[in-house]
């Protein structure tokens, strides 16, 4: 895998539809979403709550509950298909080549069991060293977090952490077996602005470090722009836009960008300056959805957004847009 | 020192047993004077017994008579076997504790597991199974359960032995070092002697069983449950950790902890069954001689056995704290 030519991308997902088996009906929550991360590279994952962008991560990481179901598409992650990848396999890859780290870090570790043994725990699991080393080597992981005194904070319990610290631990975990893909979700929900900072900082020196490629999921979209080169809209279980950095901004294709864009703090010069975006994201349980499922919000909506099937406009740069009246 | 403290608040509901004890003995309905003078007494003869006993006196008096054989360690003598209340509570003891502790051990070893089970398949036929084992366990009322069992395993069957206390008459009782019947003949290496008496023990901890099952099959089926569902065990399946691992060292270990408690609660209810069920299999332990007592008018057996089941309830409250304290880290720093 360490061989692959740099054009092959580390993960790509493809077409990818995932359902959720409900008692009030079955929600689509992904539609045939698709992208592609390379080796070292940092992508964002944007969207508003119930856009898709954890359904997004679990069903890479192949943790999504029991009620979910991928009805299309694959997940190809170091030329293995993740989503008929069997248990044994799976097992393999989590915590080793793909890890995650998890919104509310406190909640997230097991609150009985030293966080040291915790990180412990996935060095043994994943083979790296023996059980007389593994102590030291889960200190080595705290100290690399920058977690003060880490031979003391080793036997700490999450209870005894700030959330900070908390997820210092987490980042620790999913560092611990040098993964080849990091799934941030929403890592910094819950902390305060200045661990934000920092927390996200280390992160990016980190991931630079082991030239690890970083997936970035966040409703933030100033928080995803200072930290990735590429950044996927998504709304709806759809992805609308997928860009570099700079091009999103710059000249946003899709309806929906513009409109996050301008509802971004930092873009506008005072709070009355930000605009908000009118309507919410449709019931993903309706059995009649348009095509594009931003219809109802949308100005500039037509005929053919409700009757012809969505198209993926490629525009060049890696810029590509689901909309058939692109800005 | 945490125990000791751990101890101290125990005594205000230690102090409020004797009280309550005191009183509602007192209150009970029945004159233990007149019982005991025998339905040919004159006025006469019950006012002396009356006398005798101290019975005529202000109940003031009669609490600090009560409270001061307290502090000298004596309970009281029984009125209808003669005997000191503390030597037969002590005799008596060991055969309760023994049936109600292996009653308790039988239930966990089945409903821990049976509660794990159902969690790990929610809707499957072991979720339903254990759901009748519970609801059958609690509907039925432990001498029903213990007449049934009798009448199967002995009346029909014939592979019970006859319930009729702790040992068959063939039997003798191994050499007194724990008062446990299994404990001691296994001590002495006499393996007929521990067959007897397990053989014995067996239908009523069965009945007391399948009395405590329910409570500890769901409180483990549902905390099991919460477990498998949290964010920290959706962290260890990301990390990749193995399935056991995940199961019996992540979530039952969290787990297990409303079920500590629940078992502390379970014991007391069944020092409570343990009553009717010393009844049915004629065991002799403090069940039956406080219930025979209390029959009888007989203040002292009654007022010691509740004070014992007190004490006993303090002691283990405090166990189980320190158990909890064992196995949860948050718990040890509040104490």
């Amino acid at each position: 895998m360490n061989t692959a030519p740099a054009s092959v991308p580390l993960l790509a997902v493809e077409d990818l539809s995932v359902e959720f088996r409900t008692r009030s009906g079955t929600v689509r929550a992904l539609d045939r979403i698709g992208f592609e991360l390379h080796r070292g590279e940092t992508m964002a994952l944007v969207g508003e709550s119930g856009s898709g962008k954890s359904v997004t991560a679990y069903a890479i990481m192949g943790i999504l509950d029991e009620a979910a179901r991928t009805t299309s598409g694959r997940i190809v992650f170091g030329g293995l298909d993740l989503v008929h990848a069997d248990d044994k396999a799976m097992g393999e890859i989590r915590g080793r080549e793909l890890a995650i780290i998890f919104q509310n870090p406190r909640t997230a570790l097991n609150p009985i069991r030293p966080v040291g043994r915790q990180i412990a725990d996935i060095l043994l699991r994943h083979g790296n060293v023996t059980a007389a080393l593994a102590p030291q080597h889960a200190i080595d992981m705290l100290a690399r977090v920058r977690i003060p005194d880490p031979k003391r904070r080793a036997l700490s319990y999450p209870f005894e952490l700030s959330g900070g610290m908390c997820q210092r631990v987490m980042i620790a975990m999913a560092l611990a077996c040098e993964p080849q893909l990091l799934i941030a979700d929403e890592p910094t929900t819950g902390l305060d602005i200045t661990t934000q900072a920092v927390i996200m900082d280390l992160i990016a020196e980190l991931a630079a470090e082991q030239n690890m490629a970083t997936l970035l999921i966040t409703h933030d979209l100033g928080l995803a722009a200072e930290y990735c080169g590429h950044i996927a809209v998504m709304h709806a279980g759809h992805i609308v836009e997928t860009a570099p950095t700079a091009a999103l901004f710059a000249t946003p294709r899709h309806p929906y960008t513009a409109k996050l864009i301008a509802a971004t703090p930092g873009g506008a010069p005072d709070l009355a300056g930000l605009a908000s975006i009118p309507g919410a994201l449709p019931d993903l349980r309706r059995a009649d959805l348009p095509p594009c499922r931003y219809t109802a919000r949308c100005e500039r909506v037509a005929t053919d957004c409700e009757e012809l099937p969505l198209r993926r406009l490629a525009l060049g740069a890696g810029h590509h847009v689901a909309c058939h009246f692109p800005l | 020192m945490l125990l000791l403290r751990r101890l101290a608040t125990a005594l205000p509901s230690i102090a409020g047993v004797i009280i309550v004890t005191f009183l509602l003995t007192r209150a009970l309905p029945g004159d233990p004077a007149a019982y005991f003078a025998g339905p040919a007494a004159t006025t006469q003869a019950i006012d002396e017994i009356r006398h005798q006993l101290g019975l005529d006196r202000s109940l003031p008096v009669q609490f600090l008579d009560y409270l001061g054989q307290l502090a000298r360690g004596d309970l009281g003598t029984s009125l209808s076997t003669g005997q000191p209340v503390l030597a037969e509570l002590l005799t008596r003891l060991p055969a309760s504790a023994e049936l109600t502790l292996l009653g308790l051990v039988l239930s966990v070893v089945i409903a821990v597991p049976l509660g794990i089970a159902a969690a790990m398949r929610p809707g499957a036929p072991v979720d339903h199974f254990c759901r009748v084992v519970t609801t059958a366990g609690v509907s039925l009322p432990t001498f029903f359960t213990g007449l049934l069992l009798v009448y199967v395993f002995y009346y029909l069957m014939g592979i019970a032995p006859a319930p009729l206390g702790r040992l068959d008459v063939f039997s003798s009782a191994p050499p007194h070092w724990t008062g446990f019947y299994l404990i001691d003949s296994l001590l002495a290496r006499d393996l007929p002697t521990f067959g007897a008496a397990l053989a014995q023990l067996v239908l009523p901890a069965a009945t007391l069983a399948i009395f405590s099952l329910a409570p500890l099959a769901r409180i483990t089926r549902a905390s099991m449950l919460a477990a498998l569902g949290s964010e920290f065990v959706r962290t260890a399946r990301a990390s990749g950790l193995s399935r056991r691992r995940i199961v019996y060292v992540y979530a039952f270990r969290n787990a297990v902890l409303p079920v500590i408690t629940t078992l502390g609660m379970v014991f007391s209810f069944l020092l409570g069954a343990n009553v009717l069920v010393e009844k049915v299999f004629a065991w002799p332990g403090v069940g039956s001689y406080a219930v025979e007592a209390l029959i009888a008018s007989d203040y002292a057996p009654v007022q010691g056995f509740v004070l014992t089941m007190a004490l006993l309830y303090v002691l283990l409250n405090l166990g189980i704290d320190l158990v909890y304290g064992l196995v949860d880290p948050r718990v040890r720093l509040e104490a």
